[in-house]
């Protein structure tokens, strides 16, 4: 130890933290609630609600557009929304027809039809409950055209079958063949270009679920413009408990929305108390400079 | 090596070894994917300690791929169906079988046209080119979002924001509602206040610019708020992958 280096006082060292004390006591409040599988208790607020009582007053054979404008960057985020809406329309057999604005959401709805439609549901069949529309470049170009003729720019699905060798797609003409638009997304093109270019100018019902960094952009379409959003894992977690809640049996299945939220909390918490801790560390340091300028003065 | 990068890595296999000795090796993933999965989450997570040539390995990974992804993707599904495929359908036979048989729509040659002048821009000698390609994608753009941005962001939000502040619900007042579209209100009018520069902020109007200002700031800490759920839930998912499908140790 260095005696000539003057000690310093706790809010110096809190001052002077090095950043990666704050990655690791974020990285514990993360890891030990996952270990420990902490979850916390779930209640869907009215905005998520919205979109389940939509879904739920469906008949059978409705037609919904699932949009995944998302790329595996934020897959933790947005694929328990996706994996939760495709369970509840399944259950509510509603016919389910899935594309991407996104290049990156084309093998993202492949996985989801794997992992949730064929796994879970294997009675449903392509072509008849569910169609594969990939992705097509264009961005809100592509909604523009689509608002009016859908088969302009689809004219095979995903796997290469003629459009209208699709028994599901032989009657759908636009979006207004629609009766819901559910986008996922993480960015631009997303929510706000459906709401923007499909369902205000074609008066269709718009809803989804967007990653937590581009929600509060969304929230001011809600609710006149924008049926309901799920904002971020919390949006999903909630979507997930309404699910189990109307449909029990779900519980067993997989609920990572839920799973996320304990460990969300912890660390939450933690940020709280860095954020209280340092603002405090700044005005008591504030205070000093003043004191020490002063002394300074009243020296001179 | 340096010396803080081998204590980094040496504790990765320190901890490994203690997995190996007290789990047992069953629950471990056999699936190379998830080993290489697990260890690029790994070598990209030590940037948080400090830059190191297997975080360097990692992110020039990421960016190798993903541009040859986007390459292919360019190609097979916008390049192949929307030009090849329109001009010439009887080539894309192998790939898309129920276009083939298709007539040929020649117009597509004028997009064609402007995606070579588009390319231009590579083209030292001629440049200038790629702004008449760059000219068509600007003014349609525009021309397509000034009405649909015109109708449902500055018409509809409008529309949003005219909302009775005295709200009856079942015939009796709701509380929880009026509070909230006041909010609405009060926020919209005080916010836009406080980016009027015309007329000095003093008296009424600069209350109701300071009112916008905290609007703005919890606005502001809102959006931080969810950003912070936005990265908690990115690390979430890499701990359930690193302690779940690579080392089995979640249920």
């Amino acid at each position: 130890m260095n005696p000539d280096k003057p000690k310093m006082g706790f809010f110096e060292t809190i001052a002077n933290i090095d950043r990666r004390v704050i990655f690791l006591f974020v990285g514990f409040a993360v890891i030990i609630p996952v270990l420990l599988s902490f979850s916390c208790r779930e209640e869907a607020t009215p905005i998520v609600q919205s979109i389940f009582d939509k879904i739920e007053s469906l008949p059978e054979g409705s037609k919904v557009l699932m949009s995944f404008d998302y790329g595996p960057s934020t897959v933790p985020e947005v694929q328990p929304m996706v994996d939760a809406f495709l369970r509840h329309c399944c259950e509510k057999n509603l016919k389910i027809y899935m594309m991407a604005l996104w290049g990156t959401g084309h093998n993202l709805i492949s996985e989801s039809m794997e992992d949730i439609i064929k796994e879970e549901f294997p009675h449903k069949v392509y072509g008849l409950d569910y169609v594969n529309l990939g992705f097509k470049a264009g961005q809100q170009g592509l909604i523009n055209v689509i608002l009016t003729d859908l088969k302009k720019m689809y004219t095979t699905d995903a796997l290469g079958s003629e459009i209208d060798a699709v028994p599901m797609m032989v009657d759908i003409r636009n979006l207004k063949s629609f009766d819901l638009i559910l986008s996922m997304g993480g960015g631009f093109p997303g929510i706000k270009e459906w709401v923007l270019f499909g369902g205000d100018p074609g008066n269709i019902p718009v809803a989804g679920g967007a990653t937590a960094v581009s929600a509060p952009l969304l929230y001011p379409y809600y609710p006149r413009q924008l049926l309901g959003l799920l904002g971020g894992i919390k949006g999903a977690a909630e979507y997930e408990s309404a699910l189990i809640k109307g449909y029990p049996k779900f519980k067993t299945y997989s609920h990572p929305g839920i799973d996320m939220m304990g460990p969300q909390t912890v660390a939450h918490i933690v940020i709280v108390l860095f954020i209280v801790i340092g603002n405090i560390t700044f005005f008591m340091g504030r205070k000093k400079e003043e004191e020490e300028k002063r002394e300074g003065g009243a020296l001179k | 090596m340096r010396k803080d990068l081998v204590w980094l890595f040496g504790g990765v296999l320190f901890f490994g070894l203690l997995y190996l000795l007290n789990w047992g090796v069953k629950a471990i993933s056999t699936d190379l994917l998830v080993w290489i999965g697990a260890f690029l989450s790994l070598a990209i997570l030590s940037f948080l300690y400090q830059d190191n040539p297997f975080y360097k390995f990692a992110e020039h990974l990421f960016v190798g791929v993903s541009a040859a992804y986007w390459m292919c993707m360019g190609f097979w599904n916008t390049l192949v169906p929307n030009l090849i495929a329109k001009l010439h359908p009887p080539i894309v036979k192998g790939v898309l079988p129920a276009i083939a048989e298709k007539p040929p729509e020649y117009w597509y040659i004028i997009p064609a046209a402007l995606g070579i002048m588009f390319l231009m821009r590579l083209s030292p000698k001629a440049p200038w080119i790629s702004r008449w390609a760059l000219a068509f994608i600007v003014g349609t753009t525009t021309g397509l979002n000034l009405v649909r941005y015109l109708r449902s962001d500055f018409v509809g939000q409008i529309k949003s924001t005219l909302i009775p502040v005295i709200v009856v619900e079942n015939g009796s007042l709701s509380v929880g509602g009026s509070f909230s579209n006041i909010v609405i209100v009060l926020g919209v009018l005080c916010g836009l206040i406080y980016f009027f520069f015309s007329k000095e902020h003093k008296g009424i109007f600069g209350v109701a610019s300071r009112v916008g200002i905290y609007i703005l700031m919890i606005t502001f800490g809102a959006s931080f708020g969810y950003t912070v759920m936005a990265r908690i839930s990115l690390l979430v998912g890499r701990m359930q992958f690193l302690f779940g499908d690579w080392m089995g140790l979640l249920q």
